[in-house]
């Protein structure tokens, strides 16, 4: 079964086309993550799923179910927000318990709910306590205790992990991806974060203005993007691009390589100077200037390459791609 | 820590400067207080004198308490204030989160209408609000001067309000709807606690107008049963002698429970006035 059809869902805020003609499906148990760059629509797609904005236009079926008329809470979704939105005036077991108190659960399923749910987030020290006195990692594993304590049939996350620091996000990430193997419950995550996209996702949906651009597993929009915009997107460092003339006398089409696939080779097409080199210990990332086209090239392991030197860079033919003016594939 | 908050220098600046403009603020509470419990002739000839055995003398305020029913127009007051208070901030918070959470036709220019009111003085309508005071029965009642305040007082408060408002988070209001609150209990549990400092700021702003006005109960309750404070300490002020103990022994009275109002507000209005500032 299907937890999630959206048919050309579209909204407008009065003359604002926000999202355009948005058709997708989430399977039951899939962990679909939504990317796109900011300001492209990730919320207010999530917000029309859950219910808090109404679709312009379309269908949205949750678990089968027409719900376009269906009010937020009796959609079974559940939401963790980018800034937690814990209520302040309660504790933490309150906050996880007022859905259910607000369904009318009795209270022995509550309070099993509630048990289990914060024995998975190691929860327990701090059920009494105010969102006030959490640090900002635990504050997020209480709202993703509310969500959890719902048992919703699909969960909704934005950009859940955007107010943590480095080290706790990959924590938090790694949690996150236990979570959804332990509940093998459907999950909708929004990120701009391409990181956490290709970490996370069964399927990734990539977004840009309103509009799909491409869905697919992580390693089909790496291997196969369906055009520029998603090469360049996803992969990090993101995918070098250029016209494909320099290296193919009178070709215009742009030429696009990842930096993982440049190396260094003393035949290679590419004639570059070294304009910043990133040493990173186990990889070297030095960003070149092809003529008057800058590109990045990660190499494997440490390199005693400096600023202003000349290299030739070589790549396999079979890892590049070309690009068309519009930005197809050709 | 910031630097201008440590320097000597600008602590004593800082604090000199709150002294003494605590001191300019607080000076006529004091000649009132002070002068409160003088005879007449002390009053006059010394009065920023403190009262010695000579001058005291509680003679004001005996006056006060014998003549007419201060009890009453104590409590008149008190009814009168509290009400306003009560219907402005409930009616100003309501209207405040419909046009800061809502969007509707006309929204913008409904706000706009509303807080038209804060730059029309109500006065200018007096003769038409006694002739619908009359029409309706109102006159000599507490309500006459309730409905009247809460309308003088709602254009700032909505407009306030809706400001703060706007800030409360999103998030937080649509966490409220996925758990099922209703759009009542949102405004009720979630939002109205978190603007709690503005509200008490609002309260205060019009608490103290409303206490200290003369012109309304003068034309719309002048009868004994309704007379507030202010008014009923008018029958000391006479076209040709002025009972001044009486007169500065009521004045001390009214300034009570204003001061009580106060305090009570004046930990939220703080909040109020640094919330943002520290996170
Ligand atoms: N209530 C609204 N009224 C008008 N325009 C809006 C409203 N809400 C969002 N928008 C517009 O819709 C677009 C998409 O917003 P949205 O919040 O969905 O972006 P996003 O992809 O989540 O971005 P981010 O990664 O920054 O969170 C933005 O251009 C925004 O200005
Ligand atoms: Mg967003």
């Amino acid at each position: 079964m299907t937890a999630l059809t959206l048919t050309h869902v579209s909204k407008s805020f009065g003359a604002v086309d926000v999202l355009k003609d948005i058709s997708l499906s989430v399977e039951e148990g899939e962990f679909v993550v939504f990317v796109g760059p900011s300001g492209c629509g990730k919320s207010t797609l999530l917000r029309v799923i859950a219910g808090l904005e109404d679709a312009t236009a379309g269908e949205v079926r949750i678990g089968g179910d027409l719900v376009n008329r269906t009010p937020p809470s009796k959609r079974g979704i559940a939401m963790v927000f980018q800034s937690y939105a814990l209520y302040p005036h309660l504790n933490v077991r309150k906050n996880m318990t007022l859905a259910l108190r607000q369904e009318g659960q009795p209270k022995e399923v509550i309070e099993e709910r509630v048990a289990n749910a914060s024995r998975m987030l190691n929860l327990d020290p701090y059920l009494d306590r105010y969102p006030s006195e959490l640090s900002g990692g635990q504050r997020q594993r209480v709202a993703i205790g509310r969500a959890i304590v719902r048992q919703p049939k699909l969960f909704l996350f934005d950009e859940p992990l955007s107010n943590l620091d480095a080290a706790l996000r990959m924590n938090t990430r790694i949690e996150i991806a236990n979570l959804h193997r332990q509940l093998s419950a459907s999950m909708i995550y929004v990120t701009h974060d391409q990181t956490e996209a290709m970490t996370l996702a069964d399927k990734i949906v990539v977004l840009r203005d309103g509009r799909v651009e491409q869905i697919g597993t992580p390693m089909e929009l790496y291997n196969n993007p369906a055009n520029q915009f998603v090469a360049g997107f996803l992969g990090s460092p993101s995918m070098n691009f250029f016209p494909a003339g320099l290296v193919n006398e009178g070709d215009a089409r742009t030429m696009g390589i990842r930096p993982e696939d440049l190396f260094l080779s003393d035949t290679g097409p590419l004639g570059a100077r070294v304009v910043h080199v990133e040493h990173l210990g186990g990889d070297t990332n030095v960003i070149a200037d092809v003529q008057s086209h800058q590109i990045t090239a990660r190499l494997f392991g440490q390199h005693g390459i400096e600023t202003g030197q000349a290299l030739r860079l070589g790549f396999k033919p079979d890892k590049i791609y070309h690009f068309d003016a519009g930005g197809l594939p050709a | 820590m910031n630097k201008a908050r440590t320097n000597p220098a600008n602590t004593i600046a800082m604090h000199g400067a709150l002294i003494a403009y605590t001191l300019i603020a607080l000076f006529p509470v004091f000649v009132i207080l002070v002068n409160s419990f003088k005879t007449r002739k002390a009053i006059f000839r010394e009065p920023l004198a403190l009262p010695d055995a000579d001058s005291f003398s509680l003679s004001g305020y005996q006056t006060v308490l014998k003549q007419g029913d201060f009890f009453l127009y104590f409590q008149n007051s008190m009814i009168v204030t509290l009400a306003s208070l009560f219907f402005i901030l409930l009616f100003g918070a309501m209207a405040a989160y419909a046009l800061s959470e809502y969007r509707f036709r006309g929204g913008k220019f409904l706000g706009l209408y509303l807080a038209l009111g804060i730059m029309i003085p109500i006065r200018i309508g007096t003769v038409a609000i006694l002739e619908m005071m009359v029409a309706t029965g109102l006159v000599n009642t507490h309500w006459a001067l309730i409905l009247v305040y809460t309308a003088q007082g709602l254009p700032l408060a909505v407009f306030i309000l809706t400001e703060f408002m706007r800030q409360v988070s999103d998030d937080l209001k649509n966490a409220g709807r996925i758990d099922g609150l209703s759009e009542y209990t949102i405004f009720f549990r979630l939002v109205l606690p978190l603007v709690r400092p503005a509200m008490a700021t609002v309260a205060v702003f019009n608490m103290i107008p409303i206490w200290n006005d003369l012109w309304f109960p003068l034309i719309l309750a002048p009868a004994e049963a309704t007379k507030t404070l202010t008014l009923g300490s008018q029958v000391f002020i006479g076209q040709f002698v002025t009972d001044w103990n009486a007169v500065l022994s009521a004045l001390s009275f009214a300034i009570l429970p204003v001061l009580v109002l106060y305090v009570i507000f004046s930990r939220q209005l703080i909040r109020g006035i640094t919330s943002g500032a520290v996170k």
